[in-house]
């Protein structure tokens, strides 16, 4: 038999659209839910004085969520079926959207955001779906729950698709699907619904098993940001040197050359150790040992290419930045920036504008930026960053801006 | 799968080690918490086949609260003979001895909750600045919150209502001065894939694991190993029965199930037809609905 792949997918919606109830589907369907857990939560959800089951006590762990019914943070949720393992990462649909999905999706295959057929696409959704965009998400489902209410109409599922379609034009979303859903009855989550004739798309869980995922990762642009050099002590290993890292894109094979940066230098690798021994070639989201045929001067916040293929190396940055933090941007005050494995000083150049997420448009004349803000700005940084854009590598183009006396995670980045 | 994918458990190792060498490399002091357990025991693999042909570059901590199996204790010294890695030990009783914790009233007391004393004190003594779980966020609602590179305070605590945005695979290290972290590269771990990977690196587990004929206390619900520390109360009778641990923690607190399961391959059968999860069976968990949180927040494990 073959071995299951990995598939993350990350949940979005607003406010009593169901998401809580679909995850629970989900979970109970592919048997996730257990019978002690399934008793508790008959439990608590009495002594809430609540009736039935209460689905959204599954994902909302903590007590302040309990007590005030909202979800406050990610929760993630693991459940399995022959095809396919899948980690849900889900997404509080209100308070902190922003960092939460951010937080949430940005390792993400799918984006599954719910609207509710009565309410059609409402602001949320339209948040949703940009955040995604703007994520680079690589697939995103678009649920439309509580068909059941709308008495399965086709009509309606359609206006809502065209709803959607209309704005995402303006949106980066390379792939789009639609399923109409009632998660509380379980039509058309796992099995398909005798209720939907018209629709041929097939189950929710039959899309999330069979999308094709293979092409998410960037195999193109050989990428290895150094993370530390291994030098082993005792005469077994004498001469070992060899520099360890996680792949951020493309392939690296024994003879290839490549190049050290910012250093330039380059050499051949003679040897690629991977957790279970000895390989010919390594590709993305690997963690692997190389050896080098040249003793050269590399060190952890390094980055090894390809000479033909090398990433930018720069001290000037351009990116569209997520502010996390309760205090607002001070451009005046120095910060870090933590990008693969080199973190260095940086400060803020230019707030270029702020992005408004309602209406899509770009407010140059913004004064602050505030928490769960996106802007564009334009930072130096001490030293040079081994990085590609965004679009191009989600690894490679990504970073953190971190306060450098309380180290707190201020913003996320990605780079233009 | 294509030539370019990597099997879910594959994915999870390469994830499990970049965590681990995010963490040598982010912080000055680290130990990985060990406890015996199969958790941390698929950790200390992950540590050597993060930095062969080197040794891991950190020791191991045991919190040792006196009511461990005897077979968890000769388990956890025969690895650390095996691996040739540091083994450091503190003991909850010292901590007693010393005045800074004091033992549950009443028959059969836990030294659940006192462990975190002793664990924060050796972080202070040892001036740790992270700290290895094998912690899994499919074990527990509160974890299933929790961060990668989770931040404790100056006090060890866990504040889950400000906790750092963790997203794509940057962890941030950085901290202020006496605060510490707790790093958990297997965060993504389901008790099936632990087992999995034990399976496919064929190590070597505590004997309790597998069924064994055992004296044992039935009690709210949980079959407790009969031991000096979990005597007969009135009314509860100790019978023999064929029982494994699906989790290893204190004998005041670790459920033993009803088990056949002699072999790693019949533990991983048992376990996928499941009907209860791995932590029902501990009474540590069961002391409210948010037992985890709250213990977590004080700086428990």
């Amino acid at each position: 038999m073959q071995s299951p792949d990995l598939l993350r997918l990350a949940t979005a919606g607003s406010v009593d659209d169901g998401k809580s109830t679909l995850i629970g589907r989900l979970l109970h369907d592919s048997r996730a839910i257990l019978d002690d857990q399934l008793a508790t939560l008959e439990r608590v959800t009495r002594q809430r004085g609540e009736e039935g089951l209460n689905l959204a006590l599954l994902t909302d762990g903590l007590r302040a969520e309990r007590e005030q019914g909202i979800t406050i943070d990610v929760a993630h949720r693991y459940f399995a079926t022959p095809r396919r393992r899948f980690i849900i990462a889900d997404t509080p649909g209100h308070a902190q959207y922003t960092r939460n999905m951010v937080t949430g999706a940005s390792t993400a295959n799918v984006a599954l955001i719910l609207v509710d057929a009565r309410q059609g696409v409402v602001e949320q959704t339209r948040r949703h779906a940009f955040i995604a965009s703007l994520l680079r998400i690589p697939h995103l489902f678009l649920c439309v729950n509580k068909m059941d209410l709308v008495g399965w109409s086709e009509a309606r599922f359609t206006e809502i698709v065209g709803d959607f379609t209309a704005f995402t034009t303006r949106l980066e979303l390379p792939d789009v699907k639609f399923i109409p859903i009632s998660a509380l009855h379980g039509d058309n989550v796992a099995t398909a619904s005798a209720h939907l004739p018209w629709y041929g798309g097939g189950p929710l869980l039959y899309n999330l098993e069979t999308l094709y995922i293979a092409s998410d990762t960037n195999h193109v642009d050989p990428r290895l940001p150094i993370q530390g050099v291994i030098r082993p002590n005792g005469d077994a290993h004498h001469d070992f040197r060899g520099l360890s890292g996680r792949i951020a894109g493309g392939v690296f094979r024994i003879g290839d050359e490549v190049v050290a940066l910012p250093s330039g230098l380059t050499s051949r690798i003679t040897r690629i150790l991977g957790p279970e021994g000895e390989l010919t070639e390594a590709f993305s989201t690997m963690s692997v040992v190389v050896t080098l045929a040249d003793d050269l001067d590399v060190s952890r916040g390094d980055l090894l290419a390809k000479p033909g293929n090398r990433p930018l190396v720069t001290q000037d940055l351009e990116a569209m930045v997520c502010w996390f933090a309760d205090e607002p941007l001070d451009p005046s005050r120095p910060l870090l920036v933590r990008h693969t494995t080199r973190e260095t000083k940086a400060v803020v150049k230019a707030v270029r504008y702020r992005f408004d997420i309602n209406t899509l448009h770009r407010d140059p004349g913004a004064p602050t930026i505030r928490c769960n803000d996106i802007a564009r700005l334009q930072l130096r940084v001490a030293q040079p960053l081994l990085a590609d854009p965004y679009h191009r590598n989600r690894a490679t183009g990504s970073f953190l801006l971190i306060e450098p006396f309380t180290g707190a995670t201020l913003a996320a980045g990605m780079l233009v | 799968m294509s030539r370019f994918q990597l099997p879910h458990l594959s994915l999870l190792e390469h994830e499990a080690i970049h965590i681990l060498r995010e963490a040598a490399a982010q912080c000055e002091r680290v130990a990985l918490l060990f406890s015996g357990g199969k958790d941390s025991i698929v950790l200390v693999r992950l540590a050597q086949k993060a930095f062969h042909p080197a040794r891991p570059p950190f020791p191991l901590l045991h919190v040792d609260t006196g009511h461990n199996f005897p077979e968890t204790l000769a388990f956890r010294d025969r690895l650390a003979a095996t691996t040739g890695l540091r083994l450091i030990v503190r003991q909850v009783a010292e901590t007693i001895a010393a005045g800074r914790a004091h033992e549950e009233k009443g028959p059969n007391p836990s030294r659940n909750a006192l462990q975190t004393v002793t664990l924060l004190d050796a972080i202070n003594e040892l001036r740790l600045d992270a700290c290895l779980g094998g912690a899994r966020r499919d074990e527990e609602k509160a974890r299933a919150k929790e961060r990668i590179f989770s931040h404790r305070d100056e006090f060890g605590h866990w504040d889950p209502r400000r906790q750092r945005p963790e997203p794509w695979q940057l962890l941030n290290g950085r901290k202020a001065p006496g605060e510490h972290f707790r790093v958990f590269p297997l965060s993504n771990w389901t008790e099936l894939d632990v087992w999995h990977y034990i399976a496919r690196e064929r190590l070597e587990v505590p004997a309790i694991y597998f069924a064994h004929s055992r004296e044992v206390i039935a009690r709210r619900g949980m079959l407790l190993a009969c031991s000096p520390h979990v005597t007969p109360l009135d009314g509860e009778t100790v019978s023999t029965r064929t029982v494994r641990c699906r989790t290893i923690g204190d004998m005041t607190c670790t459920g033993c199930v009803e088990s056949h399961a002699a072999s790693i391959d019949d533990i991983v059968r048992e376990i996928t037809a499941a009907r209860t999860s791995e932590r029902g069976g501990r009474a540590d968990d069961q002391r409210s609905d948010t037992a985890m949180e709250d213990r977590k927040a004080a700086g428990y494990f």
